[in-house]
């Protein structure tokens, strides 16, 4: 039975709800709180910033990710920015417009009173970054610099060169191993976790894979954070890192997490484009070369001339044309669409006819490329490495790829999932974003609930739940442990004949063809016919060589393409359920000239799919949405 | 992008785990596009293992982008491959000739045990910086951003130090497998900033000790660091460790045991 879920959303007025929320937290004394023990899944900029702060408070941290140093989360490939409502500036920032302007980008499927309380952190976030030593871009007085980013147009965004993600994680990761130092983070790397134990109704700990040695472990704690990223990888091609996986999120969900908005997954406008067959990933050029870069198409169809000898009236510059006020700085959704709808008429660069330009020359007029090299040179020499071309003497060939998952787990104001004591931050809950997300304000969800958000929370549930003494011998977790060598000794004993990649590949072109930059119902209804016949071959026939009793990549490979195989299906039902468009998901059958159509009767709610033990029947429950300060609106850029 | 081809012979250093004995092994990687990421070339001969049911080869990689510092092993003798300030991953095929042999092994340094064929272990690097590659700053109550000034020249100077991403190319270049360079750039970071200056000595001094205490190698400044760095870090941070650790050692002060007031 679907039922309304209960977001837990404080009353009062929006500006104080946050402050008023904090006060009526329950807390755990100081000396209690080594007696409490948390474990969070990732190290990224939202595990990391939990588990120095947690430490910090004094409670006992066990961390725990799946690279070989947490240095190494994907969150360090951000390359634009972090925004915060500052108004260093004097150009009319402020938390109100940070927060209008996330509501409004999200296309009005993201919760008030999170965003709300993101925009009001955001401004604290900065002051810790600095104080942890991240080089933070300057101007010549010695103040903060600021640039602006797409979907914005106030200059909020603060940046370290084009490593602003980067030098944030490094900022949260010292931190962090600074907590290690003093012992009150334990950090397990190279460990994946493959289950959640639920005990009494709560979760109580997890198990991991030892991806060294093979040994499935158990741990317990008084609760759990997953912060363990985004799905993009279930597209194959997208520009998440290779081991970016909705394992950790998908194991959870298994066991009683709702899964909220699948379908809303960011396709990022300026890509590298794909350049064959054998391509493992794609590379993202920051959203910020849109602010000097001018992005168009050869006005005549099939025009095959280089770039540089298409005189500028023969140009189509087409973000400009039809947005006037964003131009090129349009919001992702929108600059993505619009490059495809070029690419569909034929006007598309490249041999694929699958890109258009990204031209730097006017900005290298009119600032000098010196000036343009010390804004982007990293990012030009990257783009000059993968491609073979120089961006300084002719334009970026760019196209739009999957990037960023708005869905996730779902949780109510306190980041608390629908399991108790499970808490989820990141990109790997729903919370934030809505159905789109702005340019540099993942980096800054990420740092807000990692450091400003769970430390009051999760004090608010240690404080008022009883918590019985459990340990790694008790039943349940016993029992998680044997499902989960049960599984993989399911899938060592296969011996089929095809790769794991090339499942993963597949899946990923179904998911990109159907489920992709557009969706309409008939796609979908084949997409869902088409992926319970991969898994079912998946399981059939996939070949993983080796014993899974030491470092075996293609088992860590073939577990999370088993994951991507039933959130695929998840996606593409959610996609066909939700009969509207609103930001990154885009059904073709609601359209007017091209935007998006929003149906804010039927569908102003969040999706939250319970698993019942098959995909096919997940049940779907709402909370509904409602908008008492930014009022709902069709959004326009023009 | 050029559509173009190549073939190559590949001698691979393949070990099972730490305790066996490794070896060279050889495979041909045939049609391999111009246009694809070494990785992707690797990726490409693996499939082909993999598929007659051999295991592949283990390398250690995760961004593809040049970024996360995962990816690193030696080829020809070189950390990274031959193209100056690259990455593994950021390597592309159209630098190699058709029909080259390329000979391919682990970053090696005693500090960086063996964990499968190209794979190392390079976790001696994160407990250089829990030793001391933070500035404490607890959270929540930190002073407005800009009441910290910094100066432009710092700041990128700072920034340039903090670009290192931790791969390891520098120990493996090195002859006595130092990590000066990527603990030079740590300090220097934090040195070159207002907010670094509390823990200045301290921080020094401990850094120094724990690379000591990790088994790396002394500097002796040969440069083959910098000249294998990814990310263009360069010798003057060892210089600047070198006085940070001088000045710390020379002024060290006791810690006094006082507790405080009651």
């Amino acid at each position: 039975m679907a039922h309304n879920l209960d977001s837990k959303i404080p009353s009062g007025p929006i500006e104080s709800k946050w402050t008023k929320t904090k006060f009526d937290y329950k807390l755990v004394n100081p000396a209690n709180k080594r007696k409490h023990s948390i474990i969070v899944v990732g190290t990224g900029l939202a595990g990391a910033s939990a588990a120095a702060s947690l430490g910090e408070l004094g409670y006992k941290v066990k961390a725990f990710c799946v690279h070989e140093s947490p240095r190494r989360a994907h969150s360090v490939a951000a390359q634009g920015g972090i925004n915060a409502a500052k108004n260093y500036q004097n150009d009319g920032d402020s938390t109100y417009r940070l927060f209008y302007d996330t509501v409004k980008g999200g296309d009005f499927r993201a919760r008030e009173a999170n965003v709300y309380r993101l925009a009001e952190v955001s401004a604290n976030i900065i002051d810790q970054m600095v104080a942890q030593g991240v080089p933070f871009a300057r101007e010549y007085g010695g103040t903060l610099a600021n640039r602006s980013f797409g979907g914005a147009q106030v200059s909020r965004t603060f940046y370290a060169r084009g490593q602003t993600g980067q030098q944030l994680l490094l900022g949260a990761y010292s931190e962090m191993m600074r907590q290690v130092d003093v012992g009150n983070v334990e950090l397990r790397s190279r460990r994946e976790m493959l289950d959640v134990v639920v005990i009494d109704g709560k979760a109580r700990g997890i198990i991991v894979r030892n991806l060294l040695t093979g040994e499935i472990e158990s741990h317990e704690a008084d609760a759990v954070v997953i912060a363990s990223g985004g799905y993009s990888n279930v597209f194959f091609l997208s520009t998440n890192a290779m081991n970016c996986a909705v394992t950790a999120a998908w194991k959870a969900h298994k066991r009683g997490a709702y899964f909220a908005n699948p379908c809303y997954t960011q396709i990022h406008p300026t890509c590298i484009p794909v350049h064959g067959e054998n391509q493992s990933k794609l590379t993202l050029m920051s959203e910020s070369l849109r602010n000097d870069g001018r992005v168009w198409v050869p006005k005549a169809v099939g025009d095959k001339r280089h770039p540089n000898d298409i005189p500028e009236n023969e140009r189509d510059y087409y973000l400009e044309r039809v947005y006037p006020s964003f131009g090129n700085l349009a919001p992702r959704d929108v600059a993505s669409r619009q490059a495809k709808y070029r690419c569909d008429e034929g006007r598309g660069v490249n041999e694929s006819g699958k890109a258009v330009y990204l031209d730097f020359a006017d900005a290298i007029k009119r600032l000098g490329e010196d000036k343009i090299s010390e804004r982007y040179g990293n990012l030009f020499e990257m783009y000059d490495k993968i491609t073979g071309q120089n961006p300084y003497k002719q334009p970026m060939m760019i196209y739009p790829a999957p990037h960023y998952t708005m869905g996730g787990l779902w949780v109510d104001y306190n980041l608390e999932s629908t399991i108790p004591g499970l808490f989820v931050a990141g990109e790997a809950n729903f919370s934030d974003h809505g159905a789109n997300r702005l340019g540099a304000s993942a980096l800054m969800q990420g740092l807000a609930d990692g450091y400003f958000v769970l430390p009051f929370t999760l004090g608010n549930y240690l404080g008022g739940t009883k918590l019985e003494k459990v340990s790694t011998t008790n039943e349940a977790f016993k029992a998680a442990e044997h499902g989960v060598k049960e599984e993989i000794k399911k899938m060592m004993n296969i011996k089929g004949s095809r790769t794991v990649d090339s499942f993963h590949k597949e899946l990923g072109n179904v998911m990109w063809e159907y489920c992709g930059m557009g969706r309409n119902a008939e796609g979908l209804k084949k997409a869902l016919q088409e992926i319970p016949k991969i898994r079912e071959e998946f399981w059939n026939n996939v070949r993983i060589p080796g014993d899974a009793n030491y470092l075996n990549v293609e088992l860590e490979k073939a577990g999370r393409v088993a994951d991507f195989l039933e959130l695929g299906e998840l996606m593409c039902r959610d996609a066909l359920e939700r009969e509207e468009s609103c930001g990154g998901h885009y059904r073709e059958e609601h359209q007017v000239d091209g935007e998006a159509k929003r149906d804010d009767k039927n569908f102003c709610h969040v999706a939250a799919w319970e698993y019942t033990g098959k995909i096919d029947t997940s049940v779907r429950h709402k909370e509904e949405l409602t908008f008492d300060n930014v009022h709902l609106a069709t959004r326009s850029y023009k | 992008m050029s559509g173009k081809h190549i073939n190559l012979t590949l001698k691979v250093w393949r070990q099972k785990g730490p305790k066996d004995q490794g070896g060279f092994a050889e495979y041909q990687a045939k049609n391999v596009s111009e246009d694809a990421s070494f990785l992707e070339m690797l990726d490409a001969v693996n499939e082909e293992l993999v598929a007659k049911g051999d295991e592949p080869i283990a390398f250690d990689h995760d961004c593809r982008e040049g970024i996360c510092g995962t990816c690193g092993f030696v080829i020809d003798g070189e950390a990274h491959g031959p193209m100056k300030s690259t990455t593994v991953c950021q390597l592309h095929m159209r630098n190699f000739n058709d029909g080259a042999t390329l000979t391919i092994e682990p970053f090696r340094a005693k500090a960086f045990p063996m964990i499968k064929d190209l794979m190392v272990d390079r976790s001696a690097l994160d407990r250089i910086i829990s030793s001391g590659g933070y500035i404490s700053a607890n959270t929540g109550n930190a002073v407005d951003a800009n009441a910290i000034l910094v100066p432009k020249a710092d700041a990128d100077e700072a920034m340039s130090s903090a670009t290192c991403i931790g791969c390891g190319a520098c120990v493996a270049a090195c002859k006595n497998a130092s990590a000066a360079l990527f603990t030079s750039a740590k300090i220097s970071h934090m040195a070159l900033l207002p907010q670094g200056q509390v823990e200045r000595k301290e921080r020094a001094m401990r850094m120094v000790g724990a690379m000591d205490a990790e088994g790396f190698g002394a500097c002796t400044t040969t440069g083959a660091c910098e000249a294998a760095c990814p990310k263009e870090i360069q010798l003057t941070n060892i210089s600047r460790m070198n006085r940070e650790f001088f000045v710390a050692n020379v002024t060290k002060r006791e810690k006094h045991k006082d507790g405080g007031a009651g």
